[in-house]
């Protein structure tokens, strides 16, 4: 059964881009406002109120992207400035996604020139056999020693190291959701993806962490 | 709805993306699947894991210091001056607007303000406060199809948009206002360096009155009008034939 009030694009989310390709990259059509342009300094202000604030979600994003601390502020930072140069294309509303579009680039681009040896390994290893989410002869137990380890002191770490080795693409899908509690619309528009790939890709996401925290148990 | 449709739908259950019909199916089939039960259980937990423990990395504090600095510093060299539109004369002529509003206002309260003249208060008050602020419009766009359904989903009604940059006037925009005690839609067009907003909203019991009221206020030039249902008012600094003009554009292609 498809899921009956979640189908489609997200479109809308941004009403000022038709094609959210153009975030953070090439911008076509400058519209006719230019000449309602603002002066330098008013601008300014308007795009710290719009965009400054969401700094932290900038950041969080990036350093959950990039892993790496001085990375996620060369990615933060040039995020906010991408926002400031396209920021005549942003009509107005919640600033936090159309600014996530763009750290997202941001790190795209960051990626390409400082790790042109990253691989994109699609994440494919003992997944196959875990389609009924451990359903399956698990028992009891599995349930059990996964709340037993969420209630553990270092749960923290245990969380952390589970979400720090997805895969980028499925890494970045569970910090919007879980950590920017951005919705499904929003999450697509954001990464550029249909609504069902947002869903299997959330879904595949947890289950992958699950099998983690697994192992991780298993292991101690 | 069977196992494999829960497992399905499980996420957006847990995510609160599902109509409420589909998610009194999941709670329906897991309440009969153990199985399903559990996944859904770690699921849950799971996620009340990420959100409780999972580092949230704010941003370093210099960081903003310095974005801050590299903002104003790119702005500054970045900035194609010729094709910046001056606001300073308007922002100037605006202040003194809203301070003659302001005495003009304090003037008709000794007086008793007809109906008309409260409206046309509030309407220039708008005006003037959009034009200090540098804040034109809500929504900026030239696209009617965009500018109307934002406006319709922030009202109780749809105001007619019709887009009139072959007449002269593109549309900049729209924004909110609240005039009369209720909400209503500003459309933002402009002729040549001049900004005309147009206010909007349903006047019950209006009927059509085809000719045009007029009014000049502190350099403001007015004109309103009612036609089905709806009181319309223009105001601007054109000059008075302009708006005029303006006014009939908009009221024919309507």
């Amino acid at each position: 059964m498809p899921y009956p009030c979640i189908t489609g694009r997200a479109s809308g989310i941004f009403p000022a881009d038709s094609g959210n390709k153009t975030w953070g990259k090439t911008v076509s059509r400058l519209t006719t406002t230019e000449s309602l342009k603002l002066d330098g300094q008013d601008k300014i202000k308007r795009f710290e109120d719009a965009v400054m604030v969401h700094l932290d979600a900038a950041y969080n994003l990036a350093r959950w992207l990039a892993r790496d601390d001085d990375a996620a502020r060369d990615i933060a930072q040039e995020a906010c400035l991408r926002a400031l140069r396209f920021f005549d294309t942003f009509r107005g509303g919640n600033a936090r996604p159309w600014l996530l579009a763009i750290v997202r680039n941001s790190y795209y681009t960051w990626l390409e020139k400082n790790r042109p040896e990253a691989e994109h390994v699609p994440f494919e290893d003992d997944l196959h056999t875990e389609t009924t989410d451990g359903a399956d002869g698990g028992g009891r137990n599995c349930f059990d020693s996964i709340e037993r380890m969420l209630q553990q002191e270092d749960s923290r770490r245990i969380v952390n190291r589970a979400l720090d080795q997805l895969p980028p693409e499925f890494r970045e899908i569970i910090v919007l959701r879980e950590l920017e509690d951005m919705s499904y619309k929003e999450i697509a528009a954001i990464a550029n993806i249909p609504i069902g790939t947002v869903m299997s890709r959330l879904s595949r996401a947890r289950r992958m962490m699950l099998v983690r925290l697994r192992q991780d148990d298993a292991e101690s | 709805m069977d196992c494999a449709q829960t497992r399905s739908c499980m996420h957006g259950y847990l995510d609160g993306e599902l109509d409420p019909v589909t998610s009194a199916g999941v709670e329906e089939h897991v309440k009969s699947c153990a199985a399903c039960e559990k996944t859904l259980e770690e699921h849950s937990m799971l996620r009340g894991a990420l959100r409780k423990s999972a580092p949230y990395h704010r941003a370093p504090g210099d960081l903003a210091d310095r974005i801050r600095s590299e903002v104003r510093r790119s702005a500054g060299v970045a900035g194609v001056k010729p094709r910046r539109f001056n606001w300073l004369p308007f922002q100037l002529a605006a202040a003194m607007a809203a301070t003659a509003a302001f005495t003009w206002i304090a003037a008709i309260h000794v007086g008793v303000p007809s109906a008309e003249e409260m409206v046309a208060m509030q309407v220039i008050s708008g005006h003037s406060r959009s034009v200090i602020t540098g804040h034109p419009a809500d929504v900026t766009s030239s696209d009617q199809h965009t500018v109307k359904p934002w406006l319709s989903s922030k009202l109780d009604f749809s105001p007619p948009v019709t887009d009139l940059t072959t007449a002269g006037f593109p549309l900049v925009g729209g924004r909110l206002d609240y005039v009369e005690n209720r909400p209503v839609a500003v459309l933002v067009y402009r002729h040549r360096q001049h900004i005309i907003d147009l206010f909007v909203w349903p006047k019950a019991g209006s009927d059509d009155a085809p000719s045009m009221r007029k009014l000049s206020k502190n350099g403001y030039h007015l004109l309103s009008w009612t036609k089905k249902g709806m009181a319309f008012w223009a105001i601007s600094d054109l000059n008075s034939p302009e708006l005029k003009d303006f006014a009939r554009v908009y009221a024919a292609a309507e």
